[in-house]
């Protein structure tokens, strides 16, 4: 029996050995008790905020501490009520921003430099959530195959004329959904289911891969046009690692729908600070840093996004596209239909 | 009556007369199966609350496409685990041929490749844009993919068979160990009795090691259900795609976890459908006299097809999307071992390692719980706790820190109220709380190859070892756990691997600052830099070899262990 004892005795030890292991390595963790930082909940991966975080850092002083998830974010915030240690939340797509804001787990910021750097369409008229770079969602076209004018607004996209020309990727992709929900905001959901049934009736191919895989099929002739973000256009020209990809992106000229009427529908990336943010003050400083020329002009060309704040300079490739007519609508408005875009995308079976 | 028929009766008289109503041993089994189970109640507990009521909408538009496509990635990546796995296992364990000993482990090494990169990889191969078709274009002359007929790779069939590549490593294992582990006696019983060599397998060997291999297709099939990586990748749109969409879509995490408990049902069923039509079978090794099965020399066309059999899992599962990462990831290798490559890489072995302990930990405790008092609680708990396998990680994550948060937040509350001081999240966003949520989703892999292991060994020798005085924890660490360190190893190994695979509980979960080779294939990925992701993948691979021959030595071990002491 001794021996037995001795060994749970062994077994005992050996836990608490691991637990206290486990507890060190806790404390290792950087949490709000350091000096002087902001934590951050970010929906962007680390390599494309990494770089001018580190630039916020060497001007403030303040350390960013960074976890990157996509789903579930809200959840956790949720969840860990008060003693969140999430100063600020910085995200892509509206609905993420107000999905947040509807579960209350961010606070209204009053700033004046946020005020004057981002116009008010772009920001929560309450100041709940900032807008910092923007991009458009646009047509892909062939450039010989599809005729100048052939497609100048999504809805042309329902139209007969486009019958098998059509790729896309998923119509749940928060980007499709975010579209859908401008067209529901714009004409109606009945107007817009009838939109969704026309573009998956037009289909090339069930819809699938990212929206750089749909340019890559129009290059390869699976089809005609494609819905895209603009930003992929310029990983694409100026991919030197797979430089095959400049060769999809020299295939197809880019198209600003809905030019002559309400404009093409834009989405922004965004960041906001949470409801029970221990370190506000450096999160509102990290935001308006967010805001000004230097980190608009870095975080948009990065990224190949349009910055918020007007005169900043675009990137030259981005400039060479032209500048557009965008859809004026608040986004605010749009993300009020993002579940009835998904239900939408059910009923016309659009993946399916 | 023998000495062994004598030690049953008095075992069996002990466990109905002597013992007490309830030992620490089925209160701590209880206790440590009801924590796991949390989150799978948690996970349920949401159900409960949706947003909105989302069925109506789902059963007039998706949901018939969502079920039909998920059974049938179930029963295809089930069936073609089972013929993969058992018929390799069989091979190895019983035929002789050239190549023979390398595919003994060899035959595991696609466990250490995700599904997802599988998937990715094949796809760069086999799509238009790859060179196979770009060379049956030139061959004949083609232009558009309106000129012929290729099979499409993101597809159902393609999910199924990139799922089994990866996945009929389970069913190799536990249907190798348990060929293994039977005695030629019983064999050479339906020889002499005049059956031939299939009917030796058929008739005697496969329902001897139906238990195993039903436990490993059943682990395959949960990890099919939970699998959202490449069903996404290939827009396969299955229950998982349908439990996201709900969520993150319609902003309605109820619906979600209701559809989340709704393939529960799925996997309860199909485990309890197996466990009633094998209800009365109960299969022990009543001899210590164990001969190992003969190996036979196989010749001419057999010999080719042995070799073949076992050549293209292993060429198709490991071996070719290696050859693909190694080529994505050159010219990529100073960029990835540059940037905090080497605290990445100890991130992931130091939380898979923990994992891997812990979740062994958990399952003897319960595994030798059920075998010491059985009793239908404890049964149901544990069955219970390890469903955690089955539900998608991104959803079970959830269910992990909703009660943590919750344990945080009421110690701070009341020692606000007492000291007037906060004590913050003490385990939310911990490494701590990444190894439990490790637990709660693998504890199925750990009990499973612990449980099918002590269930072979004979209650004989409980009974006999009670009767010289041994207490029951003695008999664990005399008696049985020698016996099933190999299966022990192979439990651990496991969890070890699929803990390196793990990207979605960690996603969530995670402290700041805080990467793993996982969540690095992952960050790239989906940038679609997958140049930079392929050196990540490739150490996940590398990691996960190095245990996976370990696992198959260990278990051709426990084979020549069980022999070997049968015939001192």
């Amino acid at each position: 029996m001794t021996r037995v004892n001795t060994k749970i005795n062994r077994i005992l030890h050996g836990t608490i050995a691991l637990g206290s292991l486990a507890v060190t390595t806790i404390s290792d963790i950087p949490v709000a008790k350091a000096a002087e930082v902001v934590n951050l909940y970010s929906y962007r991966q680390p390599f494309l905020i990494k770089p001018f975080l580190d630039v916020f850092t060497k001007k403030t002083g303040i350390k960013v501490n960074v976890v990157f998830a996509k789903k579930g974010m809200l959840q956790r915030l949720k969840a860990e009520g008060r003693n969140t240690p999430a100063d600020a939340v910085l995200t892509v797509d509206i609905s993420r921003l107000s999905a947040l804001a509807n579960a209350e787990l961010l606070q209204p910021i009053k700033s004046k430099v946020l005020e004057k750097n981002i116009p008010a369409q772009y920001r929560h008229p309450d100041g709940i959530w900032f807008g910092l770079t923007t991009r458009a969602r646009i047509v892909y076209a062939h450039k010989t195959r599809v005729k100048p004018g052939e497609v100048a607004s999504y809805e042309d996209l329902a139209k007969p004329h486009m019958k098998g020309r059509i790729c896309t990727r998923s119509g749940k992709h928060a980007y499709n959904l975010s579209l859908l929900a401008s067209i529901i905001a714009a004409k109606g959901e009945k107007a817009a289911t009838d939109w969704a049934r026309g573009v998956k009736a037009n289909l090339a191919r069930r819809p699938q891969g990212n929206d750089r895989a749909q340019v890559k099929a129009i290059k390869e002739g699976v089809c005609d046009v494609s819905l895209g973000n603009t930003y992929y256009m310029g990983a694409m020209a100026t991919n030197e690692k797979k430089p095959v990809q400049k060769t999809w992106a020299a295939a197809v000229n880019v198209v600003f729908p809905g030019q002559n009427e309400r404009g093409t529908h834009v989405n922004i990336s965004g960041a906001a600070v949470t409801e029970h943010a221990k370190n506000k003050a450096n999160a509102i400083k990290l935001l308006e840093f967010l805001s000004e020329n230097f980190a608009q002009k870095m975080y948009a060309e990065q990224n190949f996004e349009y910055p918020v704040k007007a005169g900043v300079e675009w990137h030259p490739l981005v400039a060479s596209w032209g500048k557009f007519k965008a859809d004026t609508i608040n986004l605010n408005e749009i993300s009020k239909y993002r579940a009835t875009a998904a239900k939408i995308m059910d009923r016309v079976d659009f993946d399916g | 009556m023998n000495v062994s028929q004598a030690a049953a009766t008095i075992g069996q008289s002990t466990r109905v007369g002597l013992r007490p109503l309830i030992d620490g041993w089925t209160i701590s089994s209880i206790l440590v199966a009801a924590l796991v189970a949390i989150p799978i109640v948690t996970v349920i507990g949401l159900a409960f609350s949706p947003e909105e009521n989302i069925w109506p909408h789902l059963a007039s538009t998706v949901l018939p496409r969502y079920v039909t496509t998920t059974l049938a990635l179930m029963v295809g990546v089930g069936i073609g685990t089972l013929f993969i796995g058992v018929g390799t296992a069989w091979i190895v364990t019983t035929c002789s041929f050239p190549g023979r000993k390398i595919f003994e482990w060899a035959l595991l090494l696609p466990l250490a490749i995700p599904a997802y990169v599988i998937a990715f990889l094949y796809t760069d191969i086999l799509e238009f844009a790859g060179p196979i078709q770009g060379a049956l274009r030139e061959l004949f002359g083609w232009v558009t993919p309106k000129d012929y007929w290729f099979p499409e790779i993101r597809s159902l069939g393609g999910a199924i068979i990139m799922m089994t590549l990866v996945l009929y490593p389970y069913v190799y294992m536990l249907a190798r160990a348990a060929f293994l582990e039977q005695s030629l006696g019983v064999l050479e019983v339906s020889r002499t009795l005049g059956r031939g060599p299939w009917h030796a397998f058929f008739d005697v060997a496969l329902p001897l090691a139906r238990p195993a291999i039903v436990i490993g297709v059943s682990l395959v099939m949960m990890e099919t259900l939970n699998d959202f990586g490449t069903v996404d990748f290939f827009a396969v749109g299955t229950l998982t795609l349908g439990v996201f969409d709900v969520w993150m879509n319609m902003n309605n995490v109820g619906g979600a976890a209701q559809i989340a408990v709704l393939m529960l049902v799925f996997v309860l069923l199909l485990i309890g459908a197996e466990r009633f039509a094998r209800r009365k079978q109960r299969f022990h090794h009543t001899t210590t006299r164990h001969k190992n099965l003969p190996r036979r020399e196989v010749r001419g066309w057999f010999k080719f097809g042995a070799f073949l059999s076992c050549m293209l899992p292993l060429l198709m599962g490991f071996l070719f999307p290696v050859a693909l990462l190694i080529n994505g990831a050159l010219g990529h290798f100073e960029d990835a071992l540059g940037s905090g490559f080497l605290a990445t890489a100890g991130n992931s072995l130091m939380l898979s390692g923990l994992a891997a302990v812990c979740a062994l930990a958990v399952g003897v405790l319960l595994a030798y719980g059920l075998r010491l008092r059985g009793g239908n609680f404890l049964n149901a708990i544990t069955r219970f706790a390890s469903l955690g396998y089955a539900i998608p990680g991104a959803v079970l994550a959830i269910g992990v820190i909703i009660p943590m948060a919750w344990l945080d937040n009421s110690i701070d509350a009341i020692v606000r109220q007492e000291f007037g001081v906060s004590t913050g999240l003490i385990l939310s966003g911990t490494i701590f709380a990444l190894v439990f949520g490790y637990v709660v989703r693998f504890l199925a892999l750990s009990v499973g190859a612990i449980e099918q292991s002590l269930g072979r060994i004979t209650h004989n020798i409980d009974g006999a070892a009670r009767t010289l005085g041994a207490s029951p924890s003695k008999i664990l660490m005399k008696v049985h756990l020698p016996i099933i360190r190999g299966s022990m190893l192979t439990a651990a190994i496991l969890v070890f691997v699929d803990g390196m695979k793990e990207l979605p509980m960690t996603v969530i979960m995670r402290p700041f600052n805080f990467e793993t080779l996982a969540t690095q294939v992952h960050q790239f990925a989906a940038a679609e830099q997958f140049g930079q992701a392929a050196p990540p993948a490739l150490a996940i691979v590398a990691t996960g070899i190095l245990p996976v021959i370990l696992l198959s030595l260990a278990i051709t071990h426990s084979r020549k262990h069980l022999g070997g002491e049968g015939a001192e």
